[in-house]
C-alpha cells in the first residue's frame, strides 16, 4: 500500500508538485492521470526515492521513503519513464543482474528469472543481447526485471509509451494479473482510454495538485459527465480555476 | 560488499563484449605507445648514424682559389661540388632550402694566406633548419681544423712548438652508465604507460554515469534497494581492473619491442627485463584508482556520452603536466615529490630503468599517497552520485 500526504517538490522556481495526497491500496490498480507536465513523474520519482520531497511524506507499506529509502525501495518494483537496458547483456542477464542486486538468494535466482520470463512470454528472445530490441521487447524485459523479486508494490511510469496495440493489450493483461495476486499497482498515464480501461481508482493530477481521486464512476458522478474524457477535462478546469 | 561484487562482475562481462572498450583497453592503449616509440627511436638512430658516416656534399664557390683546402676537406669525407654562380645566388638558394650549406672562398684567399693576414671564408647557412645546422657544424669544424693545422705549421717553421697554442687540455669524463643515458629517452615511457592505463578504463568510466544516463538505465538502477555508494564503487573498481589489464599489456609489449630497437647503437642498454616489468606494474597500478575515480568524476558532470568523451580526454593529458614541469626543471626525486600521483610513478620508473636501487621510503610514499588521493576522489564520486541532479 502506498500513502502520499501533502507532497511538495520544486526545481528552482518551478513548483512541480504542490501538495499531492492520495492512497493506492493493495489488490487495486490506481492510475495517476494528468496532462504532460502535471507532476506525475515527479510524484513517482519521489516514491521510488530518486527525488527527495521538499515537504510532506510518503510511505510504502508503512515505510517512510525519506527516512528509510533503501527499505522503501526493497518493497517496490519500478518501471521508470524510458527505462533502458544494457545492450551487451542478454535479456536474461539483464533480469538476473537486477535479481542479484535485489539480494535474492543465489540458488533461487535462476528459477525466479525463468518464471518471470515465462510470465511475460519473452522466451523467444530471452537469450539474445538486447541491442536492437523493439520498444515492445524492451518494455517487457524492463518489466520482467522490475518484477523478478516479486515486489508488493509496482510503480509504472507511462508503461504503454511506444507500444503497439498488441503489446499494450498484453501489458494490460499483465497488470490485471498483478491485481489478482493482491499487489498494489500504481501507474501514470496521460491517455484517458488506458486509465479508463484498467483502473479501479483514478487520481487526476493537474499543475502539481490532485484535482480528484475516486473510482471511474465516482468521477463521472462528481463532474456530471457521462464520458470520462469530458470528466477529465472538467476536473482539470476546476483546478485551474482555483489557482 | 555483495552489491559491489555484483556490479563489478557485470561491468566486466558487459565491457568484454563491448568492442569500443576492448579496442581502447586491449589494442589502442597498449600498442600505441610501443609503436610510436619504436618509430621515433628507429628514425633518430638511423639519422644520427647515417650522418656520421655519410660523406657530406658541400657546394663551394671559388674552389679554384684554395686547392689545398679543398684537398684537405675531401680527405675528411666531404664531397666538394660546384656551388651557385655568385654569393647572392648562394644566399637565395640557402634561404629557399635548395641548399643546406654553401661555402664561399674569395679570390684573395691565397693572397691573404701568404701575407699571413686572416683569410675570410664564408659559411652560408640557415640556423633555423636543424638538418642544415648539423651540416654547417661539420663544415665549420673541418675548416677550423684546417686553420689549426696551418697555424701549427707556421709555428713549427719558426721553431716554436705548436703546444704553446694549447695551454689547456680539457678532457670530459662522462660517468653516465649506458642505462643512465637511456633514461632520458626512456623517461617518456612512463607517460606511455600512464596513457595506456587511462585509455583502458576510459570507456567504462564514462559508461558508469553519462552512458547509463543516456541509455535510461540509470534511473531503474537507482530504484533498487542498494546503496548508491556501492554501485559507484563497483563501477570504479571495474574501471581499475580494465586499466590494470591495459597497463600490463603495455608493459609486456614494451618488454618485447625494446629488443627490436637499435638502442645499443645509441649507447643505451635499457633495464627492462621481466623483473622490471613486474615491479613497474606494481609501482604504476595504484594510479589506476586515481585515474578511474578522476574520469568518473569528470564524466558525472556531463550530459551525454559524447560530451563526457571530450572532457575525459582532457584527463588523459593531465598526468603529463607534472612530468613535463619536472623534466624541464630537472628536479631530482625527493620524498615530497612522491606525494604527487603520476609524477611519483614517473620518477620511480625512471630510476628503475636506470638500474638504480629503489628507495623504499619513496615507494611507500608514492603507493600510499596515490592510493589516498584515489580514495578521496572515489569518495567525492560517491558524494556526487547521491545528488538528485545526477539524473539530469
Amino acid at each position: 500500500m502506498i500513502i502520499v500526504e501533502d507532497l511538495h517538490k520544486s526545481f528552482g522556481k518551478v513548483k512541480a508538485v504542490q501538495g499531492v495526497s492520495f492512497r493506492a491500496e493493495d489488490g487495486k490498480i490506481t492510475g495517476l492521470l494528468g496532462p504532460n507536465g502535471a507532476g506525475k513523474s515527479t510524484t513517482l520519482r519521489a516514491l521510488y526515492t530518486v527525488l527527495k520531497p521538499d515537504s510532506g511524506t510518503a510511505t510504502i507499506d508503512g515505510i517512510n521513503v525519506v527516512e528509510d529509502s533503501v527499505g522503501a525501495r526493497s518493497r517496490i518494483g519500478t518501471l521508470p519513464h524510458g527505462s533502458g537496458l544494457y545492450p551487451h547483456l542478454t535479456a536474461r542477464e539483464n533480469i538476473s543482474y537486477y535479481a542479484k542486486l535485489y539480494d535474492m538468494p543465489a540458488d533461487i535466482i535462476d528459477g525466479r528469472v525463468q518464471k518471470v520470463i515465462d510470465e511475460l512470454d519473452i522466451n523467444d528472445f530471452a537469450d539474445r543481447r538486447t541491442k536492437g530490441f523493439s520498444q515492445g521487447q524492451k518494455t517487457k524485459v524492463s518489466l520482467a526485471r522490475s518484477l523478478v523479486h516479486g515486489p508488493q508494490n509496482i510503480l509504472l511510469d507511462e508503461p504503454s509509451n511506444g507500444l503497439d496495440v498488441m503489446a499494450t493489450r498484453a501489458l494490460r493483461e499483465l497488470i490485471r494479473g498483478l491485481r489478482e495476486t493482491g499487489k498494489c499497482v500504481l501507474f501514470s498515464s496521460h491517455v484517458m482510454q488506458e486509465v479508463a480501461a484498467l483502473c479501479d481508482e483514478i487520481v487526476i493530477i493537474s499543475s502539481g495538485k490532485v484535482a480528484m481521486q475516486d473510482t471511474p464512476d465516482g468521477i463521472r458522478a462528481a463532474t456530471g459527465c457521462d464520458d470520462l474524457e469530458e470528466a477529465f477535462v472538467k476536473a482539470i478546469d476546476m483546478v485551474e480555476a482555483e489557482s | 560488499m555483495k552489491t559491489i561484487r555484483t556490479v563489478f562482475l557485470k561491468e566486466i562481462v558487459e565491457n568484454f563484449r563491448d568492442r569500443r572498450t576492448l579496442m581502447s583497453a586491449l589494442l589502442m592503449g597498449p600498442l600505441f605507445g610501443p609503436i610510436l616509440f619504436a618509430f621515433v627511436i628507429n628514425l633518430s638512430v638511423k639519422q644520427s648514424l647515417e650522418n656520421a658516416d655519410e660523406a657530406l656534399d658541400l657546394p663551394v664557390i671559388g674552389a679554384e682559389f684554395a686547392p689545398n683546402l679543398i684537398r684537405y676537406l675531401e680527405s675528411n669525407n666531404i664531397n666538394i661540388k660546384d656551388g651557385p654562380e655568385s654569393r647572392a645566388a648562394a644566399i637565395d638558394a640557402v634561404s629557399l632550402g635548395e641548399e643546406d650549406v654553401v661555402i664561399v672562398i674569395p679570390d684573395n684567399f691565397g693572397e691573404n694566406l701568404s701575407e699571413m693576414t686572416p683569410a675570410t671564408i664564408e659559411v652560408i647557412t640557415d640556423q633555423a633548419n636543424t638538418q642544415a645546422e648539423r651540416e654547417a657544424r661539420r663544415a665549420t669544424r673541418a675548416l677550423r681544423a684546417y686553420g689549426q693545422e696551418i697555424a701549427a705549421m707556421r709555428l713549427t717553421v719558426r721553431g716554436v712548438s705548436p703546444m704553446i697554442m694549447r695551454p689547456l687540455n680539457v678532457d670530459e669524463v662522462d660517468v653516465s652508465t649506458p642505462s643512465g643515458r637511456s633514461a632520458i629517452l626512456l623517461g617518456m615511457l612512463s607517460y606511455f604507460f600512464i596513457f595506456a592505463l587511462l585509455t583502458g578504463g576510459m570507456n567504462l568510466a564514462i559508461d558508469a554515469t553519462a552512458g547509463e544516463r543516456e541509455r535510461g538505465s540509470l534511473e531503474p538502477l537507482l530504484c533498487l534497494p542498494v546503496k548508491r555508494d556501492h554501485l559507484i564503487f563497483g563501477k570504479i573498481f571495474a574501471a581499475c581492473f580494465f586499466m590494470a589489464i591495459s597497463l600490463s599489456l603495455s608493459l609486456t609489449c614494451f618488454h618485447f619491442t625494446l629488443k627490436f630497437m637499435p638502442l645499443q647503437e645509441l649507447g643505451m642498454t635499457p633495464n627492462f627485463g621481466p623483473a622490471v616489468v613486474v615491479l613497474a606494474f606494481l609501482l604504476l597500478v595504484p594510479f589506476a584508482l586515481v585515474g578511474a575515480s578522476l574520469m568518473t568524476l569528470v564524466a558525472s558532470f556531463t550530459k551525454s556520452f559524447k560530451e563526457a568523451q571530450t572532457w575525459v580526454s582532457v584527463v588523459l593529458l593531465a598526468p603529463t603536466l607534472p612530468i613535463l614541469v619536472v623534466s624541464i626543471l630537472m628536479v631530482r626525486p625527493s620524498t615530497e615529490l612522491m606525494f604527487i600521483p603520476s609524477l611519483s610513478q614517473h620518477l620511480l620508473l625512471v630510476g628503475l630503468i636506470k638500474n638504480e636501487p629503489l628507495n623504499l621510503l619513496h615507494v611507500l610514499v608514492s603507493v600510499s599517497g596515490t592510493l589516498i588521493i584515489g580514495a578521496l576522489l572515489t569518495w567525492v564520486c560517491a558524494r556526487l552520485y547521491r545528488r538528485e541532479g545526477l539524473l539530469g
